[in-house]
């Protein structure tokens, strides 16, 4: 059963283009999937899609059969603390926190005890060469070392997916390195993961499969993937599998 | 439009709860300062102001209609020094009973009334005010001061054919000249005895002025005719007594608002503009002066508060009358209306506070480089909150709430504001209720709540004042004496008090002789006051020492000590029938009535000069849980062979009290309002500037409960320690102003009038700041639950 399941999936903001319009995707469990595409073709609104922090106009979304389209906030919150851990672009850290205070924070507010919560961080944090850091707040971090507070927090809950918006989009070459070895490794040991990025580097070096969205559609057709139904989508597209 | 005119336009429209937030403190802040305003002005000078407004009589007169003509009590209107007159009008003194269909039970015996046939209230001297229902047209209507609600019925069955009246309105003469009116033709049924004239005065009306006029009318009459007169001055007096006692209370409510309507006002404009520094720095970057933000910013403040502004005095007005109406029973005078000029004054000083802040704040934010209004808008300064965040942390608290409990001290100066607003409406609520206590323990002493019964005879018309509620007892001229000043022909009080004993029912009782007295190198008379038994629980409160113990000793008030300069423990000389008794002074007693200048002792200290002396008057105790009409009604069928009638004790449900506790509860509920929404702006600036922490939070999987848990956390501590502070604060307050209350009346209140403040009342006080608090966040709260992750994660 694919972990992922987006059917006839379409989004629209405004009277403007659709951000989404009828897209259709699965997604298998311990697939790495990188989508590409240009500023404005509807990868942050796929990503916030499948993470339930939207809902779709139309069409159904299951993720780790869970159905997010009919979700409230409430449910959905405890669906993102059961299945989803999210990394951003620009970090998303909370300043006046101390990083040990930023990762246990969604394993809090799922109700885990303090002390099973700081037992999980430290080893999350030594596993990503971050112990030293655990009581420095994170204005005084690298980027690099931002990046991975955030995906240790991203981790803290034992996520079914790891989503990641452009997550080496913010850091320069050396960190961003650092992050891409940091997701291929996630993967390599079986974590799902859904990226949206402009690096084809992090795409060729981390993704199992990647999908194109140009103007809200899918294009190509990736392996297990439909298309979605326009004339656009005849063209051949590339896909990169690994 | 200008690029200004879009920049404002935008400003307004695009940041709607802001612009709301302005308008409605601007709104809330005028209403209270029109409010305050004018209680402070209504608060000068009462008495004056009303006697002016109403047309009062400086000078009232009752002539015996049996010796004078109309036509001679009308010719004395020409009198030299009288400018204007009105009557002659004529009045009875007379006793109703309450009727059927009246609110209470039917039969009851109630005070005697001067009763005036009038048939236009609003003309001439002494124009009365219709404060409810409408003036008497026609037979069997009647209008009251006080007493009976209206739609009830008076019974005068001492009168041929028994006449009954139904009230049909309440009213207030500021001269107080009667205590009901009918129209002329229906006074005849009740066979008037006299003719009032009421006399304004061509002069300024002094002392003399009146003795001059009064003296003049006499002589331009057949001789004896004059049965008694009142001036403005004995009323005044008495007005000012009781005006003294409350007004350092209204003007201290009347402070209070103004005060938080400034505060209100300031920290919302100042919050408002501090939280556009980033657009602020984007315009700039636009190319925008400083000058131009300024005026921008000026623009974006003044248009939504002056429309709050505009909306607050119309509030303030429309509020401002049923307050002014609830003054002016508590000053015993007539309604007053809003002047015109708080209106301007209040304007004026909302527009001023609103352009300074907002020039204040806009032109700090537009003197900012660009590049830090750039960065400095986008968010808060480095290292603050952070060791509330760390702190909070370690608490054994879910955590939304520990996340929540830390916000405040990222911004320190909103969080001082918020502070500060939360103790403003914490020390109101506590003064109120504090202040509500204290008056209430006033009214029952002054009122000897506690008898819940009064037996007294069915007085004859002039027979004298009794001891009743209020400093002025009694309405019209003042008759010389009764015909019986010792009631010598009155029942045994042994035998009567008896009669009262074996009534079941009955606790406790005694009897009150009351007869006039001098006292040894004083001018003018005291009330005397024998018991027949120990008053003490009746609600009387001493101030100092003791009770009397036997004959011999007695207790005074606070102005007749002053008045003769002596302390516990001296000797007075009473001289009582040409008979000089010395008097001990055992203790200080609080009472205001007679203007305080009473002696408490025992009835046996006078009957062993004067033996004739009886009791004119009985109190009663009634035992818990039994029916006090029913009571009343069987104890007033046994005093009928003593010609005695009981009624209800009409102390405690003074109309001062009721108009005080409306007032209070009117005030303190618009100042914590103010107080609330005050909280309301800053939580959402709080919250507007945390958006994206908050779409963060909902990302990692904060539920909208929880979200809701964070923002009321926010405003917790800020509401327990506003609540710890403003507590004392208002109890200070009680502490300086009601004493200060006693002392302009020239009493010394008893103690526990100032120890109102039990533990229970006090931790509910206390968290009355949360509450406030939490009303504010509540709207806030909701916004930060509904939000939708996307959108926030979004915001910039």
């Amino acid at each position: 059963m694919p972990v992922i399941e987006l059917n006839g999936v379409s989004r629209r903001y405004d009277e403007g283009p659709p951000a989404l319009d009828d897209v259709t995707l699965t997604v298998a469990a311990g697939e790495a999937i990188a989508v590409l595409g240009p500023s404005g073709s509807g990868k942050s609104t796929l990503l916030n899609l499948i993470a339930g922090l939207d809902r779709p106009d139309a069409g159904t979304v299951t993720v780790a059969g869970v159905r997010l389209d009919g979700l409230g906030e409430a449910a959905s919150a405890r669906y993102r603390r059961a299945h989803v851990g999210m990394i951003f672009q620009f970090f998303n850290l909370l300043d006046d926190l101390t990083v040990t205070d930023n990762v246990v924070l969604p394993a809090l507010l799922a109700g885990m005890s303090r002390a099973d919560a700081h037992r999980r961080c430290a080893s999350l944090l030594e596993s990503l060469g971050l112990a030293r850091h655990a009581k420095a707040y994170p204005g005084r971090l690298s980027g690099g070392q931002r990046q991975r507070v955030a995906v240790a927090r991203a981790l803290m809950n034992r996520p079914t997916l790891l989503l990641a918006d452009e997550p080496t989009g913010a850091l320069d070459s050396a960190s961003g390195d650092d992050v891409r070895k940091l997701l291929a490794d996630l993967n390599a040991e079986g974590q799902t993961l859904v990226l949206v990025t402009h690096d084809e580097t992090l795409a060729a070096r981390c993704a199992t499969r990647t999908l194109r969205l140009v103007d809200g559609h899918v294009m190509g057709t990736p392996t297990g993937a439909v298309a979605s139904k326009t004339p656009a989508s005849e063209a051949v597209v590339s896909e990169v599998d690994r | 439009m200008s690029s200004l005119g879009k920049v404002v336009r935008s400003g307004i429209g695009r940041r709607r709860v802001q612009t709301v937030v302005i308008l409605l403190s601007a709104f809330m802040a005028v209403t209270a300062a029109v409010l305050g305003g004018s209680l402070l002005v209504a608060s000068t000078a009462p008495f004056d102001k009303a006697f002016a407004e109403q047309h009062g009589a400086h000078l009232s007169v009752l002539i015996d209609a049996a010796r004078a003509t109309q036509t001679q009590s009308a010719a004395t209107a020409e009198i030299s020094g009288v400018s204007e007159s009105s009557g002659p009008y004529a009045v009875v003194t007379a006793a109703p009973e309450l009727g059927p269909g009246s609110s209470g039970p039917a039969g009851i015996a109630l005070r005697p009334l001067t009763i005036a046939g009038r048939d236009e209230p609003s003309q001439g001297v002494d124009r009365v005010s219709i404060l409810d229902g409408r003036w008497a047209t026609g037979p069997g209507e009647i209008v009251l001061t006080e007493g009976p609600a209206i739609g009830s019925t008076l019974v005068f069955a001492d009168r041929p054919g028994k006449p009954s009246f139904t009230v049909v309105g309440r009213a207030r003469s500021v001269s107080r000249t009667a205590d009901a009116w009918v129209t002329p033709p229906a006074i005849t049924a009740l066979e008037p005895t006299g003719y009032q004239m009421l006399y304004r005065l061509s002069a300024s009306a002094l002392a003399s002025d009146v003795d001059t006029v009064r003296s003049a009318v006499t002589a331009a009459l057949p001789a004896d005719t004059v049965l008694g007169s009142q001036s403005w001055l004995t009323t005044k007096q008495a007005a000012d007594r009781t005006t003294a006692l409350f007004v350092p209370f209204l003007i201290a409510f009347g402070l209070l608002g103004l005060v938080m309507a400034v505060l209100s006002v300031g920290s919302v404009i100042a919050g408002a503009v501090g939280a556009g520094t980033y657009r602020i720095g984007v315009l700039k970057a636009l190319g925008f002066t400083p000058a131009q933000v300024v005026r921008a910013y000026l623009a974006q403040a003044l248009i939504p508060a002056g429309l709050g502004i505009g909306l607050g005095v119309v509030a303030g007005n429309l509020l401002t009358i049923p307050v002014l109406r609830s003054a002016s029973d508590v000053y015993e005078t007539t309604p007053s209306g809003v002047a015109p000029w708080v209106d301007i004054v209040v304007v004026s000083a909302a527009v001023a506070v609103v352009t300074a802040t907002a020039w204040a704040a806009s032109w700090r934010a537009g003197r900012l480089r660009t590049v830090d209004a750039l960065a400095v808008g986008r968010t808060p300064a480095a290292g603050r909150g952070r060791l509330a965040a760390a702190l909070s942390a370690r608490l054994p608290l879910p955590r939304p709430v520990s996340l929540g409990l830390a916000q405040p001290f990222a911004r320190p100066a909103r969080m001082i504001a918020m502070v500060a607003t939360v103790v403003f409406g914490t020390a109101a609520v506590a003064l109120a209720v504090g202040l509500a206590a204290s008056l209430g323990r006033v009214e029952v002493t002054r009122s000897h709540d506690s008898a819940g019964v009064m037996v007294d005879g069915s007085s004859p018309p002039g027979s004298g004042p009794g001891t009743g509620s209020g400093p002025a007892s009694g309405s019209g001229p003042r008759r010389p004496g009764p015909p019986d000043p010792l009631n010598e022909n009155g029942p045994e009080p042994a035998t009567v008090l008896a009669a009262i004993a074996s009534q079941p029912g009955t606790e406790a009782a005694y009897g009150i002789a009351e007869v006039p007295a001098a006292i040894a190198g004083l001018s003018g008379t005291i009330d005397l006051l024998g018991f027949t038994d120990d008053p003490s629980w009746a609600g009387f409160e001493l101030t100092e020492g003791r009770w009397f113990h036997g004959t011999g000793e007695a207790l005074a008030p606070t102005p007749l000590l002053t008045a003769t300069a002596a302390k516990i423990g001296d000797t007075i000389t009473v001289v009582l029938d040409d008979q000089r008794v010395p008097i001990r002074i055992v203790g200080e007693v609080f009472s205001t009535e007679n203007d305080g200048l009473q002696l408490f002792t025992d009835l046996r200290t006078l009957t062993a000069v004067q033996p004739k002396l009886k009791p004119r008057e009985y109190r009663v105790a009634v035992a818990d849980g039994v029916d006090l009409d029913g009571y009343i009604t069987a104890l007033d069928k046994a005093m009928e062979p003593f010609g005695l009638n009981a009624q209800p004790n009409p102390g405690g449900h003074s109309d001062v009290l009721v108009a005080l506790n409306t007032l209070t509860g009117l005030l303190t509920v618009l100042l914590v309002a103010v107080a609330a929404l005050g909280v309301l702006n800053a939580v959402v600036l709080q919250t507007r500037e945390r958006v994206r922490e908050l779409g963060v939070h909902k990302a990692m999987g904060m539920t909208p409960r929880q979200a809701i848990m964070v923002v009321l956390s926010s405003v917790v501590l800020i509401g327990l320690i506003g609540g710890v502070l403003g507590v004392p604060a208002g109890m200070a307050l009680h502490s300086v102003m009601v004493p200060a209350m006693g002392d302009t009346a020239g009493v010394r209140l008893p103690q526990m009038v100032l120890d109102v403040w039990g533990p229970v009342l006090l931790v509910l006080l206390g968290l009355g700041g949360i509450v406030i608090a939490v009303a504010g966040a509540l709207l806030p709260a909701g916004w930060a639950a509904r939000i939708r992750t996307a959108t926030a994660l979004r915001t910039e």
